[in-house]
């Protein structure tokens, strides 16, 4: 112990120096109103010098009539810090695009006060708010203070992770859908899934609004809803001749950069061949007052990327092309609906979507939710020969 | 938990509250409307609506662990600034929504008294995307909170201005569960084990379930055996890659080794579709050393990759575009780091990654 009673932590000390805003200075700023605080430094410093952490995990722990929304965790050395020896989280679902009032952040600061450590994380990887260490005993309490507040809890285990969106149409000109309601929409019907897990495993879903992909959807979500248009780019032909005058080199920065080469400037006029655009963003990224998405926008809908625990990291891939936006409640309730019938018929325990359509193959995947397959799901067709051609009642006598 | 009264109104499954409760005025009246922004300061946006409606954005660093009290300050800078209007974005900064430009270098001097710097837009680094480490995780094989502070410290200059060719991105998983998703970044800072689980045959009878466990090993390395008369399991090392997946559904297998854990480092990865597709990070350096509180080696090896790439690639190239276009011989010839047989894959469809074609550069 230091002089004044606190734990030592000279290791962690020095990551209070620099520019960089320090967690350190974070917990020791929470510990003025929680004396968990201090055992969690002494906890770190100890993990700090023996370079080894020092938690336990598992227990179920929870809220009654929940089966996920707070992951249950113990330090290993309780009786050395016995202020963390229950340390659990709670995961709680987050306002879509993660927009507050100052008062909403004064009110979960409150309640996170009074049954809590005081630390958060704003945001958990999946996209909720996380109070950072409780006691079982707090669990119930908080909940109902949450929940009085208008706040419920988020997902974990083999449930419906809590859905999570750019903030699409609130401020951003390349919106080619509202994200933040279809991710609300989602979130509110699948209540059920999202509080209790019926899953072989996680499902996460996530709504980006166009390709740019600002919440990483194709790399995190088993449910990728990206943005995107099927009509020409619109183009303000004085505004491109502004860039070209400000100094962008519009043949090398924007046409060169153009995968598919679809674009000439001539030095005045720039000349873009709609057809032949993959709507990758490129030239509107670069020229956000001259270009902007079509108008007739939807999303491209694709499935089953996840990190590498299991088999190995995946990422999502092309399931539906084009949904017109206004369809795209319905559309993707539909889909979610059959995808999940046949997770939960063949999936087997921890394995993602993902996963399951490696191993049983896209096709039989089409097959089994009543779709039909479409040269924009692939990169290339089969370059193998070991075909499994399917008997005639196989195939519906197609 | 079974002495708390169950009162008759307890109330569920009410879902987050509604967004449209929480946007600022402008945002509101001008929601689907927007025309273009523009950049008026590394970290400072301001958004035009086809009203002529301007909104400004003021994005400030985060460590993304937040105390109560900052929290409140943030509430209170937002008052005092902004009507009470914020967000958070997705790489963990926090975002004041102003519609009174007047207000923006108070606010921004504010952040910066408080040590909360004002970047992280268009071609800067953002924030590093992280998990919790030895904070709060079972598996960590390093601290993500910690190594964060220390490469950030480092490669501040690049989140308060935009000099670099494009956006780099960097996230840190302190295991290979990769909850920060570091499997897509241009950099991703990975903690990871080097040695099988240690079995508890004492413990594992009692908390874990066999079958489970076994299933649970993406390489089989994992069999039923009979140890002492009690049923437990047994590793086939060499087959075993330390994913910890077992550790995750067992804690009688436990990862932790201080001596052998470490640090790996990826290069090349995005998520957006702008120009390529996107892509997977790739390993660029297998191993380094576990080396708490500021991991010099971690932060010389990521401070070297971004110089390289910020000298040699061209505008609007990302690092992973850079790297293709160039090879990557060039990349490991460029950056001085050592290519050995561990770069190659030996997993699933690693022939898919091997070179099949004579375009080399000489």
């Amino acid at each position: 112990m230091a002089d004044n009673g606190k734990p030592k932590t000279e290791l962690l000390d020095q990551l209070e120096t620099g520019p960089w805003p320090s967690f350190v200075t974070e917990i020791k700023k929470a510990r003025e109103g929680s004396p968990v605080c201090d055992d969690l430094l002494g906890q770190l410093e100890l993990s700090y010098q023996e370079k080894k952490g020092h938690w336990k995990h598992g227990g179920i722990v929870g809220v009654l009539g929940y089966g996920g929304g707070v992951i249950g965790r113990y330090s290993d050395i309780p009786e050395q810090f016995p202020n963390v020896a229950h340390f659990h989280t709670i995961r709680v679902n987050q306002p879509s695009g993660w927009f507050y009032t100052s008062d909403a952040i004064r009110t979960l600061c409150d309640i996170w006060e009074r049954h809590g450590s005081g630390l958060t994380n704003m945001h958990g990887s999946t996209g909720d708010i996380i109070f950072l260490g409780t006691r079982t005993n707090e669990l119930e309490p908080t909940f109902k203070e949450l929940t009085e507040a208008g706040f419920d809890l988020g997902g974990s285990g083999s449930s419906m992770r809590t859905p999570s969106c750019c903030l699409g149409q609130a401020r951003c000109e390349w919106a080619c859908y509202d994200s933040m309601k279809l991710c609300y929409d989602l979130t509110m019907a699948y209540q059920d899934e999202l509080h209790r897990p019926p899953f072989p495993y996680k499902f996460k879903i996530k709504c980006a609004a166009c390709p740019n992909d600002c919440v990483a959807s194709i790399a995190r979500a088993d449910l990728s809803i990206i943005g995107t248009w099927k009509d020409d780019i619109q183009q303000d032909d004085a505004a491109v001749a502004a860039y070209a005058a400000g100094g962008l080199n519009i043949q090398k920065d924007v046409c060169d950069r153009c995968p598919t080469r679809c674009m000439d400037w001539d030095g005045a006029t720039l000349t873009i061949n709609n057809r032949e655009c993959v709507r990758c963003m490129h030239c509107i990224n670069a020229m956000p007052k001259a270009l902007a998405p079509g108008k007739e926008r939807g999303a491209t809908i694709l499935i089953g990327s996840k990190a590498p625990i299991v088999q190995g990291a995946l990422l999502s891939s092309v399931l539906i092309p084009f949904i017109p936006a206004d369809e795209l409640l319905e559309t993707v309730k539909e889909l979610i609906g059959r995808v999940w019938e046949f997770w939960d018929e063949y999936g087997k325990n921890r394995e993602r979507i993902g996963e399951l359509i490696q191993r049983v193959g896209m096709a039989n995947f089409l097959d089994a939710i009543g779709l039909d397959p479409a040269p924009e799901m692939i990169s290339a067709p089969r370059d193998n020969p070991y075909v499994f051609f399917q008997t005639k009642s196989e195939s519906n006598g197609n | 938990m079974a002495s708390q009264p169950i009162k008759p109104k307890r109330i569920t499954d009410i879902g987050p509250p509604n967004y449209e409760n929480f946007l600022h005025p402008v945002i509101k009246s001008n929601y689907g409307q927007w025309k273009y922004h523009e950049t008026l300061a590394p970290g400072v946006l301001c958004h035009v609506a086809e009203s002529g409606a301007r909104i400004y954005s003021v994005r400030a660093a985060s460590p993304r662990l937040l105390s109560i009290q900052t929290l409140r300050l943030f509430a209170s800078l937002a008052d005092k600034y902004c009507g009470g209007y914020l967000r958070f974005t997705s790489r963990n900064n926090v975002e004041f929504l102003l519609d009174n430009p007047d207000n923006i270098e108070p606010l921004k001097k504010e952040l910066a008294a408080e040590g909360f710097p004002v970047g992280g837009t268009n071609n800067s680094i953002s924030n590093i995307v992280h998990t919790q480490g030895w904070v709060h995780c079972h598996s960590s094989a390093t601290d993500a909170s910690g190594l964060v502070k220390s490469v950030m410290d480092a490669l501040y200059e690049d989140f308060v201005q935009e000099k670099l060719p494009a956006k780099l991105r960097i996230a840190v998983a302190c295991c290979l569960n990769m909850c920060g998703a570091v499997h897509c970044s241009d950099i991703a800072i990975l903690g990871i084990h080097r040695k099988p689980p240690q079995i508890r045959h004492d413990l594992l009878p009692k908390v874990c379930e066999v079958p489970t466990l076994i299933s649970s090993c993406p390489t089989g390395a994992i069999r039923p055996a009979t140890v002492g008369g009690k049923q437990s399991v047994e590793v086939i090392e060499e087959q075993c890659m330390y994913c910890g997946n077992c550790y995750t559904v067992c804690p009688a297998m436990p990862m932790n080794d201080p001596d052998n854990d470490g640090i790996s480092i990826w290069v090349g990865g995005k998520v957006s579709n702008a120009r390529t597709a996107p892509k997977f990070t790739k390993l660029a350096i297998p191993y380094l050393p576990n080396n708490p509180p500021r991991w010099p080696e971690v932060v010389q090896a990521v401070a070297n990759i971004v110089d390289v790439y910020a000298k040699n690639a061209k505008r609007f190239e990302r690092l992973g575009e850079w790297i293709e276009r160039v090879g990557w011989p060039k990349f490991f010839e460029l950056t001085g780091i050592p290519f050995t047989r561990y770069h190659i894959d030996d997993f699933k469809f690693a022939g898919l990654t091997y070179a099949r074609s004579t375009h080399i550069r000489f």
